[in-house]
């Protein structure tokens, strides 16, 4: 019992001190608070399955009020909302590859005179389905959408048209993934994720345990240029992330079928500037960073939005417009979105470039800021 | 004639955090020549160092490295610099053989492989080659840090605490190896805080927060320094130490094994001090020649009492 009183003074004590030291740890404070805030909103309200206002194209070739009707019940929807017309079906496919829009909604020639004489007309949507749950309950509203919009129409003689079923035959053609298979949307994503992940954290432990290791000093005092060390450090790494990528894409041919529509040149090519800025990203990081512990923390921070904010866990589009924001801020979510393209759709490199080009901006942005971070390292 | 000069700096200052870690630094050192850096932890030797071998970049002030300006061609200096860090720093998962092809590359050492086996054979390791760094002792790291600090022939060797952690008899091997290095025409700058090696330097650089408080051979600085001391033996040390240290006349009391040294400056003030203590008879005094070490305790406590 004597022991007691002193054991329990002695537990106290390192409590204290482990707060004491905790409070001084600005790094790890930061997580602590900040990575359940950050869950919490993101999980609360970024995180949206039902994704409304989704950027639609039309193309009208029938002005009857019909037409007028099911344009305005659509957009009543929610679900839907109208950005613009197109002439042609091609350059409505090329909004779907260029991610512009996530639907084309077709009303075809006579659709009125159709609809009048009971010939169940055609209401073609086509989706681009590459995350079939971006566009599940959308595409459920459209056939109540269509029925109610007619039903204010169609009165009078027309009234016996109201009748089930529907006046309007609604045709859905889910583009770039038929099925909705998640996985489809998945593997993409996941070489995007993957690369984000070791990409940042192993750059940053690398530059951070020389200098925890007292050899950053040997290092800089050789005649070394600092491009010079950099590149050396990160072209092992490129190398691993160009294994890592085909072996996801390797393994998801043979074991999920995923497909490989687009050209892996291509693909190779894009990925070179993906990994760049991965790799820039965590030499910036190692520079701020102490030491290995925090290197991985600050990692962390990063790799945390890439994975939720990027429309790899979640559509993007459902997300509210400051976590897209945020999502756009990060090179992640470009690289997804080519990748998702160049496999599932077959994109060349005009329907890329839109998400091609930010990522070779974050490129040059993020390697002069590493290179500014390094040349200050032991000042 | 700034060529003889290897180094030839005036006015190097150094500011972190608005205050000045290192101030107004003028130093030349001649070709050839073993300097030594004395000073407590914090003095700002490291810093010089630093600066010297263009690690980083001095506030103000700046002058010549082997005939190269410090501010604008430090990449010409580092290719004719060896630089040994105070804390080992090569790669410990390295093998010796691949640290020392590694520095070779650097360098871009031309007949890289033959240097790298002469080297290892001068440290006697041709047969540990392929061992990894990290499981060396102390002493052969040190060693190793040497050979790789030269490897590409450097015009000049900056050690700092290189012999710091190391046993006395790798100590001594390791103040011949400088010596041959220096008679080579290599110029050597090592910063150390023993001061038995201070005697094993052509001149000493005193250096105390910052500032250079004395420069000269090593008995000059004592010489210099115009210090008086007596050794006290027997008798309650400890007691006696504490009734000196506020008296007038007293600068610095310091306990060695059974001996306590009693130096000042003033020499008759210090007798005025010591008069009484000395009538009692219990401890034995002698004067003697102050040795390196009670000058420099002496410079310490005199910045502590000017700050």
């Amino acid at each position: 019992m004597a022991g007691l009183f002193p054991a329990l003074r002695r537990m106290r004590a390192i409590m204290v001190k482990e707060f004491t030291q905790l409070r001084r740890d600005k790094t790890t404070f930061a997580m602590i608070i900040l990575i359940p805030v950050i869950q919490l909103l993101l999980f609360g309200y970024a995180i949206n399955t039902d994704p409304k206002h989704l950027p639609t194209a039309l193309l009208v070739r029938d002005h009857s009020v019909f037409s007028r009707s099911i344009v305005s019940a659509l957009e009543e929807s929610d679900y839907f909302k109208i950005i613009g017309s197109v002439r042609s079906r091609a350059q409505g496919e090329l909004l779907l590859r260029q991610d512009a829009v996530q639907f084309v909604v077709t009303i075809p020639e006579h659709f009125g005179r159709d609809l009048v004489r009971g010939h169940r007309p055609e209401l073609l949507i086509e989706a681009d389905a590459t995350d079939p749950v971006a566009i599940g309950s959308a595409l459920e509203a459209v056939q109540g959408a269509a029925a109610g919009a007619l039903g204010h129409d169609l009165t009078g003689p027309l009234a016996h048209l109201r009748a089930t079923p529907s006046p309007v035959d609604v045709r859905v053609h889910r583009l770039y993934n038929p099925e909705g298979f998640t996985r489809y949307n998945i593997v993409p994503g996941l070489i995007a994720v993957i690369l984000t992940m070791t990409g940042v954290m192993m750059t940053a432990l690398a530059m951070t345990r020389e200098r925890e290791r007292g050899t950053m000093e040997t290092l800089l005092a050789m005649p070394v240029h600092p491009l010079e060390v950099m590149a050396g450090k990160i072209l092992p790494y490129v190398l691993i992330g160009y294994i890592q990528s085909f072996f996801i894409i390797f393994v998801a041919e043979l074991l999920f079928n995923v497909p490989v529509l687009g050209s892996l040149w291509l693909l190779s090519a894009s990925l070179v500037a993906f990994i760049a800025c991965n790799l820039a990203l965590g030499f910036t990081l190692s520079a701020s960073a102490e030491n290995q512990t925090q290197a991985i923390q600050m990692s962390i921070m990063v790799i945390l939005p890439a994975i939720l904010l990027s429309g790899f866990l979640f559509p993007f589009r459902g997300m509210p417009e400051w976590a897209q924001i945020v999502g756009s801020a990060l090179p992640t979510t470009y690289f997804i979105r080519i990748a998702r393209g160049i496999l599932l759709k077959g994109n060349g490199l005009v329907e890329i470039w839109p998400n091609l080009w930010p990522l070779f901006v974050f490129m040059v942005v993020i390697t002069l800021v590493s290179m500014k971070r390094y040349r200050r390292t032991l000042d | 004639m700034t060529a003889e000069l290897a180094i030839d700096v005036s006015g190097l200052t150094k500011i972190y955090g608005g205050r000045a870690v290192v101030e107004g630094i003028d130093l030349q050192v001649p070709r050839g020549k073993i300097y030594g850096f004395v000073g407590a932890n914090g003095s700002g030797k490291t810093t010089t160092i630093r600066m010297l071998c263009g690690l980083i970049k001095p506030d103000r002030g700046g002058g010549t490295c082997l005939g190269h300006d410090l501010l604008t061609e430090s990449a010409t200096i580092k290719a004719h610099l060896g630089y040994m860090t105070q804390k080992f720093s090569y790669w410990d998962d390295l093998s010796i053989r691949e640290n020392l092809a590694f520095v070779a590359d650097i360098f871009g050492l031309d007949r890289a492989k033959e240097r790298v086996d002469t080297a290892l054979e001068r440290l006697g390791l041709t047969a540990r080659a392929e061992q990894l760094v990290g499981t060396l002792s102390g002493g052969w790291r040190q060693r190793l840090a040497l050979s790789a600090a030269t490897l590409h022939e450097p015009e000049m060797l900056l050690l700092d605490e290189p012999t710091s952690g190391v046993d006395p008899k790798s100590r001594l091997e390791f103040w011949d190896e400088i010596h041959h290095l220096a008679a080579d025409g290599i110029t050597v700058l090592v910063s150390t805080h023993y001061m038995d090696e201070t005697a094993r330097c052509h001149e000493i650089i005193f250096m105390s927060e910052g500032h250079i408080i004395t420069s000269g051979t090593a008995a000059n600085v004592v010489a210099h320094a115009g210090l008086m001391t007596w050794a006290v033996t027997g008798g309650d040390l400890v007691a006696l130490m504490e009734k000196l240290k506020p008296l007038s006349g007293v600068d610095t009391v310091a306990a060695f094994g059974d001996n306590l040294h009693v130096s000042g400056t003033d020499g008759a003030a210090l007798e005025n001090a010591i008069a009484p203590y000395k009538a009692e008879k219990i401890h034995q005094w002698r004067e003697i020649p102050p040795t390196m070490e009670d000058v420099f305790i002496h410079y310490m406590a005199k910045t502590k009492g000017d700050g």
